[in-house]
């Protein structure tokens, strides 16, 4: 179907560079190219808004796009702030005037991306998982932390969608210059200084958004074992030579780190950042292993974006025995870790 | 420095409840949605617990509450959360679930909060989770901050530290299990929770007794708002297709099943 007949729309891609200042993230290209598929359905115009350090250099990466470039460029662009990234977004907003704006589903935009909706008269939808529809745009997201999937549309413009990773390939350019149009902007008067980042106080760092496996180690691992001991130091052992032998990011259930809060055996290298599910995050790798936990629906909604599922329990009648994992292996996992470490270090 | 602590916190289904969406007059709805046991938001539940923490380690600062909700539910879940901290309810009476628009939601919310009387807005430090339960957009906040001119906004908060000159530190959540380190030169300030530092406190009934005092009140005169949806209409609302045809292994040796384990694992 011919869209540019029914809705007259124009695109805008928000993009912001790393943490280098100087080369655009894998989500905004992600973004870019989801900008790119719908201006040509739309047979529409495409702009790219760049916020960095130094857009000219971000920009490399968009050459071989055929796209008006707005940016913003300055020191102040170098770290997210909401102050400046808001002001950033707001100015590329108004200087390209789009009915649609596309951005990664970054810390960094999901940040500001109602404040600046707020200041472009826009509204905004966030955690976007498809794009698509037939004589109108139409997107999916999750509601109720991954539980119901809903399908939206809306008619008042500037609709500002904010784009989850993965949904798009990343936008590959040639690596040449591009035409940027710098735009001014006003900066307010700002308050907040960004330090830096810090890692979570732990021994290595546990968390790998890019892994190709999830392990989630369920509240289990610190409960007494069939000798009527607890295992923690052991536990901890078989956890961390796992992930060191596979590269694994670490999940965990929010009852493992709570009982760091409450007073009983922990796992030190874990902390709530480390959390899946309902209250925690949900995250997006091809594998999950879970361990020693139950897997019923407060954890299950952590694992949705999970492909393939296995998972190790005591308990065959356990939540991941019914229909939520394909394989649920009824054993113990402190054996079976420790046999699947020895096989993974004898093939290093 | 006394901050004036506002969190804003709504209430949503219990989580090991089943939720089945349907089609009501107004568009999607939960099925027996005002049947259903509910509770406070979790992150937003993590927001009033660092609230009141930093409340009583600050002399003359003061926390209140601002949900918003049918009224009968909001009682309910009041009744445990009051037993968990000190606070002052600020009721607004609506229906309310993860299918309304977050924009009109926030605009309710930011007339509740400027309609509080002893608010110093320059004290302001405005507390929520960083996304809920329910809609799980993360925009009510940041769209109140905005409509209340709060341009110092963190998302992702797992930390504040007070220092002595009204300054604080926020550690914000970003990619790759780390957290952004930032300094803020005092209120007003906006900060959407993750999950903090802190344990749920366990139930006071103390606490609870003297809440009620103002929870009660605050509820008779919950102000009734009507909740639109802003242009935004839902096309479907289903529930995913989760059922795996499990494969479940039993009686199979710690040793053959690490071997199958490292096969399906496959290099590194």
């Amino acid at each position: 179907m011919d869209w540019s007949k029914v809705m007259p729309e124009s695109i805008l891609v928000l993009t912001h560079a790393d943490e280098s200042g100087s080369s655009l993230t894998k989500g905004s290209l992600e973004a870019v190219t989801a900008g790119k598929e719908m201006a040509a359905k739309l047979r529409t115009t495409l702009t790219i808004g760049i916020f960095a350090e130094n857009s000219c250099s971000a920009a490399r990466s968009l050459s071989g796009l055929t796209a008006r470039v707005f940016a913003v460029s300055g020191e102040a662009f170098r770290q997210a702030r909401y102050a400046t990234d808001a002001a950033a977004c707001e100015v590329l907003c108004k200087s390209a005037q789009p009915t649609i704006v596309f951005a990664p589903q970054s810390s960094r935009m999901a940040r500001v991306a109602a404040g600046f909706s707020h200041r472009v008269g826009g509204n905004v939808d966030t955690h976007i998982t498809s794009i698509g529809g037939e004589n109108r745009i139409e997107v999916t997201r999750w509601l109720y932390r991954q539980r119901i999937e809903a399908a939206i549309t809306r008619t008042a413009r500037p609709w500002i969608l904010l784009v989850e990773g993965g949904v798009y390939s990343a936008f590959e350019g040639n690596d040449d210059t591009v035409a940027v149009e710098e735009i001014a902007i006003e900066l307010p008067q700002l308050r907040t200084t960004v330090i830096g980042s810090r890692a979570p106080a732990q021994d290595a760092q546990t968390i790998r958004p890019d892994a190709s496996m999830l392990f989630v180690a369920g509240a289990g691992w610190t409960k007494k074992q069939p000798d009527g001991q607890t295992h923690a130091a052991e536990a901890g052992d078989l956890i961390l030579s796992f992930l060191k032998n596979t590269g694994a990011s670490l999940g965990s259930s929010k009852s493992l780190v709570d009982q760091g809060g409450d007073g009983q055996l922990v796992l030190p290298f874990l902390t709530h950042m480390n959390q899946v599910g309902q209250t925690g995050s949900t995250p997006r790798h091809p594998k999950g292993l879970a361990s020693c936990c139950h897997g019923e629906e407060p954890h299950v909604v952590g694992w949705r974006f999970i492909n393939e599922r296995r998972a190790i329990s005591l308990d065959a009648n356990c939540g991941w025995a019914r229909g939520k994992a394909d394989v649920v292996y009824v054993a113990d996992a402190f054996k079976v870790m420790a046999k699947v470490n020895e096989l993974l270090a004898s093939r290093a | 420095m006394s901050p004036h602590i506002v969190v804003c916190a709504g209430i949503v289904p219990d989580p090991l409840q089943t939720l089945e969406p349907i089609v009501g007059p107004n568009g999607p709805a939960l099925k027996n949605e005002m049947m259903l046991p509910s509770v406070l938001d979790p992150w937003a539940a993590s927001a009033l617990y660092e609230g009141a923490n930093l409340v009583a380690k600050t002399s003359g600062s003061r926390l209140w509450l601002v949900s918003l909700g049918p009224k009968a539910k909001l009682q309910q879940v009041m009744m445990t959360i009051a037993q968990k901290v000190s606070f002052e309810l600020i009721a607004v009476d609506s229906a309310s679930n993860g299918f309304a628009d977050a924009t009109t939601t926030a605009t309710a919310l930011a007339c509740a909060i400027t309609a509080i009387p002893d608010l110093d807005r320059s004290k302001l430090l405005l507390f929520g989770g960083w996304e809920s339960a329910s809609r799980g957009a993360g925009v009510t906040l940041q769209t109140i901050g905005e409509l209340l001119g709060v341009v110092d906004q963190f998302m992702g908060v797992d930390q504040i530290d007070m220092r002595e000159d009204g300054s604080f530190e926020v550690l914000e959540r970003v990619e790759g299990g780390k957290h952004q380190v930032s300094v803020c030169a005092g209120t007003p300030a906006v900060l959407g929770w993750a999950t903090g530092n802190l344990p749920e406190p366990r139930n006071n009934p103390q606490i609870g007794m003297a809440n009620m005092r103002t929870v009660i009140p605050a509820l008779q005169k919950a102000k009734q708002t009507a909740i639109g949806n802003d242009g935004q209409q839902f096309l479907s609302a289903t529930l995913p297709s989760q059922q795996r045809q499990t494969r479940v292994v039993k009686d199979m040796a710690p040793d053959a099943i690490a071997q199958e384990l490292v096969e399906w694992i496959g290099a590194k």
